[in-house]
């Protein structure tokens, strides 16, 4: 399992990554593991906004629908349409493959590093 | 195999519609179809091998044990088919007038008056089609109740984070927003976090007892009176009554209205497509919200299907109902709970159960330490049962489980199949440890071993269209 040091992480499985006040957001590898192949993906549109702790949208696998819960406060500036019709981009590569940015972001939650969010997942 | 279409030759046919024996009437112009549909030409025989050919490659309660949790996978007595059967049931129009449906009508009654009983609800409507449909018109009528009193400040229904999916699914398809509250680890109604989402603005909750996990939540009296004292209201989700019927009444916990799946609980073969059916029932003060039985257009009732619904899965109920009478019905659901314990202890020692105390009526392994050790997931489990001719138990669910398989028996299953199937998951654990690969590769008899779900899942066919 991959935990890269420069991500930051939530309790729901978020990645987040800061470029230029833009948040960049995705789910971690141990999140597509746990989701098993992942086969739809519901995004929600440009000009949206989000709210931290809040679901912007859910991913659908074989095995279950979860909520995608967005890490920041904002308002979605881009998603990643690719998703639309390749969901598999999410188990192929978690990080490589984010699925919206936020600006005009306002509040944050309590994110983990890399090593907390590892701690919480095997433990 | 060949679909049935594509065994299709053009002018071949057989005569199973008996000769029409009124005037025909032609369709007014506008609703008459352009192209000629393209149903298939058979003879009987083909028809015959046909069906029977998909009969072999299929796996029902009639072939071998099924104990696919959740889903109450019993067997359905042949009485209640052939009752179903009769051509006064089968044969009568819902328009036919009073004359003429009476027996109907009394059908429908007695099976309300035997289902109000065993649930403790004052009212019942059969007109739901099936589980969801159900709880789709339960949670109407708690919109219905709040809407008649002014009340439009309550705008949220809570549900446990291990419900079934078609919980929330419910509440948003009534306009209310849902509110997920986390399970104590037992999987049981966490008191505290449903303190905290309590309010003015509860509409009410929507809980299935016993629960997703198989265990009965204590709790179950305080849970009503805190969602009565916010002016919430209760609904059960009769998913799991097979468990607590004629035992323990949903209206004595404090429940104000329930569905119940009549095709499952009731004895209709199901799991292939329907038609099931489904009993709405409430308490007395919410009768004037229920949808009326048998006409359309009634002004101001609440309508969710034609007439009364699908009338013939009643009938098998009424007819089970009336087989195992008074003493039956509690020693069916006490059954049901004692083959799940037994089937549970026979298993463990091998793979555990996720929780180790008493179940009710089905109980759910957790793998998850064993696939650690193994690389032997809850599927491979799952395909490798195949071989021993048992439907695989139903897998990753709940969700609060990892690696979960969970186990229904049923009350129709003897000691002695119950017997067989701890050996054989008793013989799979020990294989997992051996040879993983095996069944990693499992099932290695059946004629689909293993379908791309996830082709299935993103490229779906859902249409035969002509090569």
């Amino acid at each position: 399992m991959n935990y890269p040091v420069e991500l930051q992480y939530s309790r729901d499985h978020e990645w987040l990554r800061m470029e230029d006040g833009i948040a960049v957001i995705g789910i971690s590898d141990f999140a597509q593991s746990e989701l098993g192949d992942v086969v739809f993906v519901n995004l929600p549109e440009v000009g949206d906004d989000t709210t931290a702790g809040e679901p912007f949208g859910d991913v659908e696998s074989v095995k279950a629908v979860s909520d995608l819960v967005c890490p920041v406060t904002g308002t979605v500036c881009e998603i990643n349409e690719e998703l639309l019709d390749a969901p598999e981009k999410l188990n192929e590569d978690p990080y490589g493959t984010w699925i919206i940015k936020v600006e005009n972001v306002t509040d944050t939650e309590d994110l983990l590093t890399a090593e907390q969010y590892e701690a919480e997942c095997t433990h | 195999m060949k679909l049935i279409f594509e065994k299709s030759v053009p002018g071949r046919h057989c005569d199973l519609l008996p000769k029409c024996d009124v005037d025909p009437v032609e369709l007014p112009e506008g609703f008459r179809r352009e192209t000629v549909p393209a149903l298939p030409e058979l003879s009987e025989v083909d028809l015959a091998r046909h069906y029977t050919e998909l009969n072999h490659r299929v796996h029902g309660v009639n072939c071998g044990f099924y104990p696919l949790g959740s889903c109450t996978m019993k067997y359905n007595p042949r009485i209640d088919e052939d009752m179903a059967a009769l051509p006064g049931f089968t044969g009568v129009h819902p328009l036919a007038g009073e004359k003429h449906t009476a027996g109907c009508r009394e059908v429908l009654d007695t099976a309300a008056k035997y289902l109000c009983e065993i649930t403790g609800m004052e009212g019942m409507t059969f007109q739901p089609a099936a589980g969801a449909h159900g709880e789709f018109t339960g949670v109407l009528l708690i919109k219905q109740y709040h809407a008649s009193r002014g009340d439009t400040k309550r705008r949220k229904i809570i549900v446990p984070d291990s419900a079934h999916g078609t919980n929330p699914a419910t509440a948003a398809m009534c306009g209310y927003e849902v509110v997920n509250i986390p399970s104590a680890p037992d999987g049981c109604v966490d008191l505290e976090a449903l303190k905290a989402v309590l309010g003015e603005d509860t509409a009410g909750l929507m809980l299935t007892n016993p629960n997703t996990v198989g265990l009965f939540d204590e709790n179950i009296l305080e849970i009503t009176r805190l969602v009565h004292e916010a002016g919430g209201l209760c609904y059960y989700d009769g998913a799991n009554l097979n468990a607590v019927m004629g035992v323990v009444r949903p209206g004595d916990m404090g429940f104000d209205c329930i569905h119940m799946n009549l095709h499952k609980t009731f004895a209709t073969p199901h799991g292939g497509g329907g038609p099931g059916a489904c009993a709405v029932g409430c308490k007395a003060f919410l009768k004037e919200f229920l949808p009326h039985s048998a006409l359309m257009d009634e002004p101001g009732h609440l309508q969710v299907r034609a007439f009364a619904g699908n009338f013939l899965v009643v009938v098998r109920a009424l007819t089970y109902l009336l087989t195992l009478g008074r003493e039956g019905i509690p020693e069916a659901a006490k059954n049901a709970v004692l083959n799940a314990n037994y089937l549970m202890r026979r298993i463990q020692g091998s793979f555990e159960p996720a929780f180790d105390r008493i179940c009710m009526h089905e109980f759910v392994l957790d793998l998850s330490e064993y696939k650690k050790e193994t690389g032997v997931s809850a599927l491979n489990v799952a395909k490798s049962l195949i071989d021993y001719g048992m439907h695989p138990p139903t897998m990753y669910f709940p969700m609060i489980v990892h690696e979960a398989l969970m186990l229904e028996p049923t009350e129709t299953e003897s000691k002695e199949t119950l017997d067989w199937a701890a050996e054989i998951f008793r013989e799979l654990y020990e294989l997992g440890k051996k040879d993983p690969d095996f069944m990693h590769n499992a099932p290695h008899q059946a004629q689909i071993a293993r379908p791309d779900e996830v082709r299935a899942a993103r490229q779906p066919v859902l249409r035969w269209q002509k090569g």
